[in-house]
């Protein structure tokens, strides 16, 4: 299975404070990869190295066989890959079509006819085909997320990450996302996924890594790993979540 | 206020002459300080330290001193520091002292400008600028796509005030005796021992202003559809 994405050795800190310590990771092609781990563990951190929002302090970033070594492979990788952020991010001033239609016009230089055929076919994937002309203050939470998945599809993507896409919803509104990312595994798109919802990342990721001191202490099968942690760490962290003890 | 020698109908003529000229130092203003402003701005945001000082020296001098000392600063400086003839600084019918109003006017107002487009860059969240990264948008296309339309949004406020303030000052021409509205009404004023033509002076640039002021608000409105 041919990587579609590869860290090697991904080291960062900021000022005296290193995040990351020593991060490696392929993602193959069609595979669902879940990040999960204790705040500040440095999963945010990885995503914004992954995605090229933060400047690696050392380590090998590649996106199949296009290694990032400088501005213009940068600008190259970007267009390869997607971000779904917590706080979506949409561009107010544009409408909700606008904000999908954009970028593959501008950025990409394609044809705004076949854009913005796309990008009806993925709002109407959304269920949000009625909202183009909305702007994204006249939207939910969850509408609004949406938009922003789709505008990241739009791209054509050959890899697609998501920072905790549900942390800034209600948790009604939560499902709504989740069901779009598995509709989106299901058709075997490429995703990284950082995320707080274990049971959402046991039942839709191959792969769940845990994170905990800027290390990846553990990795395996998703099912596997959430039913029978082998690490220390990795333990503590599930039970923590396991609310029962609490109440 | 006894209007001996000369009509009502007369001081409303020669006054509207000079609203004219008034009108012209003030759409002459924004047309290059906005700009101008734009690029004082983004110098004083700049990583390069030396244009940054630079800028920030330019906007405190420009700020900090008055705008008539300026204005009489951009008209005397050619003879004083260079030894240039005023009257060949002439552009055809234009003569100079209106050119030094319009120099003046623009590099000061750019000054105050310049901060006013710095609040508004500088109170853009970060997500917007990593949203348009992620998606591959150049610097320019960021700031010109995403980030631009936002600011003029967010900054309409603070320039309409300056614009407000712009109309009031153009009578700080007088000071170069360029015949705007304010240095005909003294003129009057003073010939006529009546004080008729600063009433109506001071209507019109309440009127004047009422105009800009209803035309701002049309543009904020029109900016309303998002939030």
């Amino acid at each position: 299975m041919a990587n579609v994405f590869q860290v090697r050795n991904l080291k960062k800190s900021f000022g005296d404070k290193t995040v990351l310590k020593d991060i490696s990771l392929a993602v193959g092609k069609g595979e669902v990869v879940a990040v999960i781990g204790p705040s500040g563990s440095g999963k945010t951190t990885f995503l914004r190295c992954a995605t090229m929002l933060e400047d690696m302090d050392s380590g090998d970033l590649c996106f199949g066989d296009l290694c990032v070594v400088n501005s213009w492979t940068k600008a190259m990788a970007r267009i390869k890959c997607g971000l779904v952020f917590q706080n979506f991010n949409l561009f107010p001033h544009f409408s909700v079509l606008q904000n999908i239609t954009d970028a593959p016009i501008h950025v990409q230089k394609r044809d705004k006819n076949e854009v913005v055929e796309t990008a009806m076919k993925l709002l109407k994937k959304m269920g949000l085909e009625d909202r183009a002309d909305a702007y994204p203050c006249e939207l939910s939470g969850g509408q609004q997320q949406r938009v922003s998945i789709a505008r990241a599809l739009a791209m054509n993507p050959e890899i697609l990450f998501f920072d905790e896409p549900t942390s800034a919803l209600d948790p009604e509104l939560t499902n709504e996302i989740l069901k779009v990312i598995r509709s989106l595994a299901d058709e075997k798109m490429t995703m990284v996924i950082v995320t707080h919802e274990i049971d959402f990342a046991a039942a839709v990721a191959d792969r769940i890594i845990f994170m905990a001191d800027g290390y990846i202490v553990e990795e395996g099968p998703a099912r596997e790993l959430v039913a029978n942690p082998k690490n220390e760490r990795t333990r503590a962290f599930l039970a923590g979540l396991d609310k029962s003890s609490i109440f | 206020m006894f209007l001996a020698d000369i009509t009502l109908f007369q001081i409303v003529k020669q006054l509207s002459e000079g609203l004219l000229v008034s009108t012209e130092i003030f759409f002459l203003t924004l047309i290059f300080a906005l700009p101008l402003g734009l690029l004082i701005a983004f110098g004083r945001m700049s990583k390069f330290a030396p244009l940054r000082w630079l800028c920030i020296f330019y906007i405190s001098v420009l700020r900090g001193t008055p705008l008539m000392l300026q204005l009489l600063v951009w008209y005397f400086a050619p003879f004083y520091l260079f030894g240039i003839k005023l009257s060949s600084l002439a552009i055809g019918n234009i003569d100079y002292r209106f050119t030094a109003v319009i120099i003046g006017f623009a590099l000061n107002y750019a000054a105050y400008f310049a901060e006013i487009y710095r609040s508004g860059i500088e109170s853009m969240p970060k997500g917007q600028y990593e949203a348009a990264t992620v998606l591959g948008y150049t610097k320019t296309q960021t700031f010109f796509r995403i980030i631009m339309p936002q600011v003029v949004k967010r900054i309409l406020p603070p320039i309409t005030n300056e614009t407000i303030t712009l109309v009031k000052d153009t009578s700080l021409a007088f000071s170069l005796a360029v015949l705007e509205m304010f240095t005909i009404a003294k003129e009057i004023a003073s010939a006529q021992t009546t004080m008729m033509p600063f009433v109506i002076a001071g209507l019109f640039y309440y009127i004047f202003n009422f105009i800009v002021a209803a035309f701002m608000g049309w543009v904020e409105k029109k900016l309303n559809y998002y939030r």
